[in-house]
């Protein structure tokens, strides 16, 4: 199971990267967005995959079951989620941004803006 | 002693405040006395001579003031007869100095700041003297260099001041870091970096394996200062300064401090062939050239400046030497010369000022204009020419019979040694004797300033010093000499000096010396000639050689970073990569790693369709072409995690990786407005085929880190302990709740300013000027209007419930915001007229007052023993639907992340949304050309 998750993390990343390498900006972005998605599932695979049960104590236990999947690795998630979200949206705006500097001249154009 | 009762180390305070203060006084009145600036000198010469006595008796004064004793930096102060030396030359010359400069620089605007960086000059070059912990005495060392620096480009508007300037701080500055490297190389052999303690360790430095490095690196601190050949031609071009620093820095002291060092550290680093033949080879061949190249020179100060090479070398050979009597001279000679050469810069610097030249040619019948400066140089002239009575004479005299002492080197020496004092002749006859003889002046002086007291005193009483030392040498100097050689050399000794030898070989030497010097200096016009005509021929020196490595220097440079900085993204972004995955291949490789693959598990067949869509879905992401085709595909793979977190028991990711890929949708869809078609950025990145390795390699990398990841595991999980924790001591069942709101609590507060940074960022590029626009885009589905009326409420009850209950079940800060924001961003949509409020706050106010709960709830805990943010509980309370709620500063950070979330996306939001209507409606902004 924890072979094919990694599996699934390396082909994201591979996807993520050569959007990232070949093509203009905003393609730029969806690599970088599929990159954050490989990096949080790598944190969470690595922490091993549970088997079903939630991070959520029982309503008659004093701590998790054994076999719980590690909350440490779903808050550090959690977080990675909503932060990639505002970097996401904070390269967006670059990209309003910089469309409206460099004009048609796409990524060749970043070159020059130095003035 | 007066060292126990007032610091030295007060007299290197009082010359730098001297430098903080002196720009400052006089300022506006024009006839402030500079000249009395001459007492803060004064009155530390006077009180190094008061305490003279029993350090030339042959004791050593030593403190220490403590600073950074762990590092092995205290100021280690001593005053050793060698130092004492120093610090009177720079004392006792530099208060002539300044009452020179005060002539010299009368009426100058620039005359505070030059007083300024010669304070900084003269405390720095005592802080040399009287300091013994080397790291400090190097810090004194560089700052020496600077003051040079600034100094020689005293008239910085003049470009070959500046390159000269920059020069000798290049070669000084760039010795004085190799000077460091030697200096910590001996800390490392012997632990300590007080000089003293090397001087007793040194047969553990010479039997060192870095021995040679060391000394190498010393060396070139030493030669470099000390202008000893190839280094020496900076020395000629810092004569663009003024003539108080050429007198000063130039010649009496800065360029003295290499030879100063080598003397100090002798006893720890000298007698072994590397230092004996090293620095006999250096100092013989400066002293020859130097001389050589003095006496055709037709520049006064130009002339002084190699011949003040020539000297320097002089003081190397002698102290590669290694010979009693070759130290004894050395020391007389750095007396002898800081005396007459000071004497004659300052000479040459009046004559300068009271004609308007330095041409040699030009300067004739001078003495009856000028008698007192005529007299001063005619007594330096023949200090230097060696004659009798002068103090000069007793040192080259003492210089022939060390050389003849010495057997096979000591004969060609001696040669070297004829040569130079020829040539010092012949340039001291230029200098001293030339300008003043003669019958009718060439020119009437066009001023009659060198007239004045300040510019004849300090080369009179120079020249009355060399007169003094001269007749009665071992009354003045015996005892001096005494001490400072047995320091040196690390011997006792005892030194007769006297003027007078009877007739012997030296004095013959003497004779031969001195006519050959005038026979030279009769034909002295057609060695300019000849020398001039070299000196076409061969077409470069030092200092166009070292301009030109400069320049090739800054050419590589160049090449490099246009090399390195194409100024092409995707070159970054491919180097990035492929640093990355080289970096981890070779750890890997290093440590020797082996795959172990994870026990096979039963394949979840749920899970492994989802993994298959999910591969799919991103290889269809790379191929895909339409832009909102691949926005909704990225969309499809946020829910695919989505779904994947769900299947692993992680309900709060599943749940905040949905309400995220629904607003990064919003967002995307917002930004599709007015970018080019698709095909337009095409053809932008690398070549396929390396970008598809790469690619490929990246995410080989991934999964091998993924897998990597099960094998490793170097300690207990700490997750286990905070589970154990959560409930009894966090009073929550969500455990990963639990750790985002008090157990790693200052994590999350770092993580929601981080957001609210890029939120703020987002909003700053797009503007915050509302669009005029913005009101009269007004037309929205009136489906959406009706059912947002109903909705919208629901679901921010519903972020409130999902809030408060995310403790112990699903749910929390983040997911509630992001519901929270959704509710008011769906009103917007609905209603986008109504401006985009929460709670009756703008997306700024929410983050602000967010931000603030968050830091607030933290305070309760710097009550406790834990410190910020550890949790404080209140009593708990049974809400309806909800269930039992514990009061408690957690709580209270959750809402201060729930709010700053909401404001975070609202923020984004709306910047999008007014940049989007504004490009609807104005034309884009015209592209840059």
């Amino acid at each position: 199971m924890e072979t094919l998750a990694a599996i699934l993390v390396g082909t994201l990343a591979a996807c993520g990267t050569l959007l990232v390498l070949r093509n203009g900006l905003f393609r730029i972005l969806l690599g970088l967005a599929l990159l954050a998605q490989a990096a949080n599932l790598l944190v969470f695979t690595a922490a091993g995959l549970g088997r079903g049960d939630t991070a959520i104590i029982g309503p008659d236990e004093r701590t998790l079951a054994e076999g719980h999947p590690d909350p440490l690795a779903q808050a550090l998630v959690l977080t990675a989620i909503v932060i990639s979200f505002g970097v996401l949206a904070f390269c967006l705006v670059l990209l309003k941004k910089t469309r409206a500097r460099i004009g048609a001249a796409g990524v060749s154009g970043l070159a020059n803006t130095e003035t | 002693m007066p060292f126990d009762f007032l610091n030295p180390g007060f007299g290197v305070a009082a010359l730098f405040l001297a430098a903080l203060v002196a720009p400052f006084v006089g300022r506006k009145n024009d006839r402030f006395p500079a000249t009395l600036w001459a007492l803060v000198p004064g009155a530390i010469f006077f009180y190094f001579l008061s305490g003279a006595g029993p350090i030339w008796g042959g004791t050593t004064w030593r403190d220490s003031l403590t600073w950074a004793t762990e590092l092995g930096m205290d100021w280690d102060l001593w005053v050793s007869p060698v130092g004492l030396l120093l610090a009177l030359l720079v004392s006792g010359i530099g208060t002539l100095i300044v009452i020179y400069a005060a002539a010299y620089l009368k009426g100058s605007d620039r005359l505070g700041r030059f007083l300024c960086y010669l304070f900084l000059f003269a405390g720095a070059m005592l802080g040399i003297a009287v300091t013994e912990n080397a790291i400090v005495l190097f810090v004194f060392w560089e700052l020496t260099s600077i003051a040079s620096y600034l100094l020689i480009g005293h008239y910085h508007e003049k470009l070959e001041s500046r390159k000269s300037a920059l020069d000798a701080l290049l070669i000084t500055a760039g010795g004085g870091v190799a000077l460091l490297a030697g200096f910590i190389l001996l800390g490392e052999i012997t632990g300590s970096y007080r000089i003293g303690v090397w001087v007793d360790a040194a047969d553990a430095i010479r039997a060192h394996p870095l021995y040679t490095g060391a000394f190498l690196c010393v060396l070139l601190g030493a030669i470099t200062k000390s202008a000893q050949f190839p280094f020496h031609f900076w020395l000629p071009g810092a004569m663009a300064a003024p003539a108080p620093v050429s007198a000063y820095l130039h010649s009496a002291t800065m360029v003295k401090v290499g030879i100063f060092l080598l003397a100090i550290l002798h006893p720890a680093l000298g007698g072994t062939s590397l230092w004996h033949y090293t620095l006999l080879a250096l100092g013989a061949i400066t002293m020859v050239w130097g001389a050589l190249v003095a006496m055709v020179q037709s520049d006064l100060k130009r002339l002084l400046a190699f011949s003040t090479v020539s000297a320097l070398g002089t003081l190397t050979m002698l102290l590669g030497m290694e010979h009693t009597l070759s130290v004894k001279v050395a020391m007389l000679f750095f007396i002898v010369h800081a005396l007459y050469k000071g004497a004659l810069f300052m000479v040459a610097g009046a004559l300068e000022k009271g004609t308007g030249t330095r041409e040699i040619g030009q300067l004739r019948g001078l003495m009856r204009s000028f008698p007192a400066l005529g007299i001063a140089a005619v007594v330096a002239a023949f200090s230097m020419s060696g004659l009798p009575p002068f103090i000069g004479f007793i040192a080259k005299e003492l210089l022939y019979e060390v050389k003849l002492e010495t057997p096979v080197i000591g004969i060609s020496l001696l040669i070297c040694g004829i040569v130079t004092n020829a040539a010092n002749v012949v340039v001291a006859l230029k200098v001293g004797v030339l300008p003043f003889l003669g019958e009718a002046p060439s020119a009437e002086p066009k001023s009659m300033k060198p007239t004045k007291i300040g510019y004849w005193i300090g080369p009179v009483l120079l020249g009355f010093g060399s007169i003094a030392f001269g007749v009665f040498p071992d009354v003045t100097l015996g005892r001096p000499l005494e001490a400072m050689v047995a320091q040196i050399a690390a011997e006792e000794v005892t030194i007769k000096l006297k003027l007078w030898h009877g007739f012997n070989l030296v004095l013959l030497l003497s004779l031969v010396t001195v006519l050959s010097g005038v026979g030279l200096f009769l034909i002295r016009k057609r060695l300019s000639r000849y020398s001039a005509a070299l000196r076409e021929g061969v077409g470069w020196n030092g200092t166009t050689i070292f301009r030109s490595g400069i320049s090739g220097f800054l050419f590589f440079s160049g090449l490099v970073t246009r090399t390195i900085q194409s100024g092409r993204l995707h070159s970054y972004l491919a180097v990035l990569f492929s640093v990355a995955v080289a970096g981890l291949v070779t750890a890997w490789w290093k440590s020797g790693y082996t795959l172990t693959l994870p026990a096979k598990g039963a394949i979840r067949p749920d899970v492994a369709i989802l993994t298959i869509v999910l591969a799919a879905a991103a290889v269809a992401l790379v191929r895909c072409r339409r832009r909102m085709a691949s926005v909704l595909i990225l969309g499809c793979i946020g829910f695919g995690i989505a779904g994947f977190f769900a299947l692993h028991g992680a309900p709060d990711l599943a749940i905040t990786q949905i309400l995220v890929e629904t607003l990064t949708l919003l967002l995307f869809a917002l930004a599709l407005y007015g970018l080019p078609p698709m095909r337009e950025e095409r053809r932008a990145g690398i070549p396929r085929v390396p970008a598809v390795v790469l690619s490929v390699a990246v995410g080989l990398v991934f999964t091998l880190l993924t897998l990597k990841a099960f094998d490793v595991q170097v300690a207990e999980p700490v997750s286990l302990e905070l589970a154990a924790k959560s409930l009894p001591e966090a009073f929550g069942k969500n455990v990963v709740n639990v750790i985002l709101v008090d157990f790693r609590a200052l994590d999350t507060l770092g993580e929601i300013t981080v957001l609210l940074i890029a939120a703020l960022g987002a909003a700053a590029m797009l503007g915050t000027g509302r669009s005029r626009f913005s009101r009269e885009r007004l037309e929205s589905s009136p489906v959406l209007s009706a059912s947002a009326r109903y909705t919208a409420p629901a679901m921010l009850v519903f972020s409130l419930y999902l809030l408060l209950r995310g403790h112990n079940e699903p749910g929390g800060g983040f997911i509630g915001g992001l519901v929270a924001a959704m509710s008011a961003v769906l009103v917007h949509l609905a209603h986008p007229s109504v401006k985009l409020r929460l709670f009756r706050l703008g997306a700024a106010s929410l983050m602000v007052v967010g931000l603030a709960t968050a830091v607030l709830s933290g305070l309760p805990g710097l009550l406790s023993a834990a410190g910020f943010l550890a949790a404080q509980w209140g009593p708990e309370f049974p809400l309806p639907a909800v269930g039992k709620v514990k009061i408690g500063t957690p709580l209270v950070f959750d809402i201060g992340v729930y709010l700053v979330v909401a404001g975070v996306v609202l923020m984004l939001y709306e910047a999008m949304e007014r940049n989007r209507v504004r490009e609807n409606v104005e034309p884009e902004p015209a592209a840059l050309p």
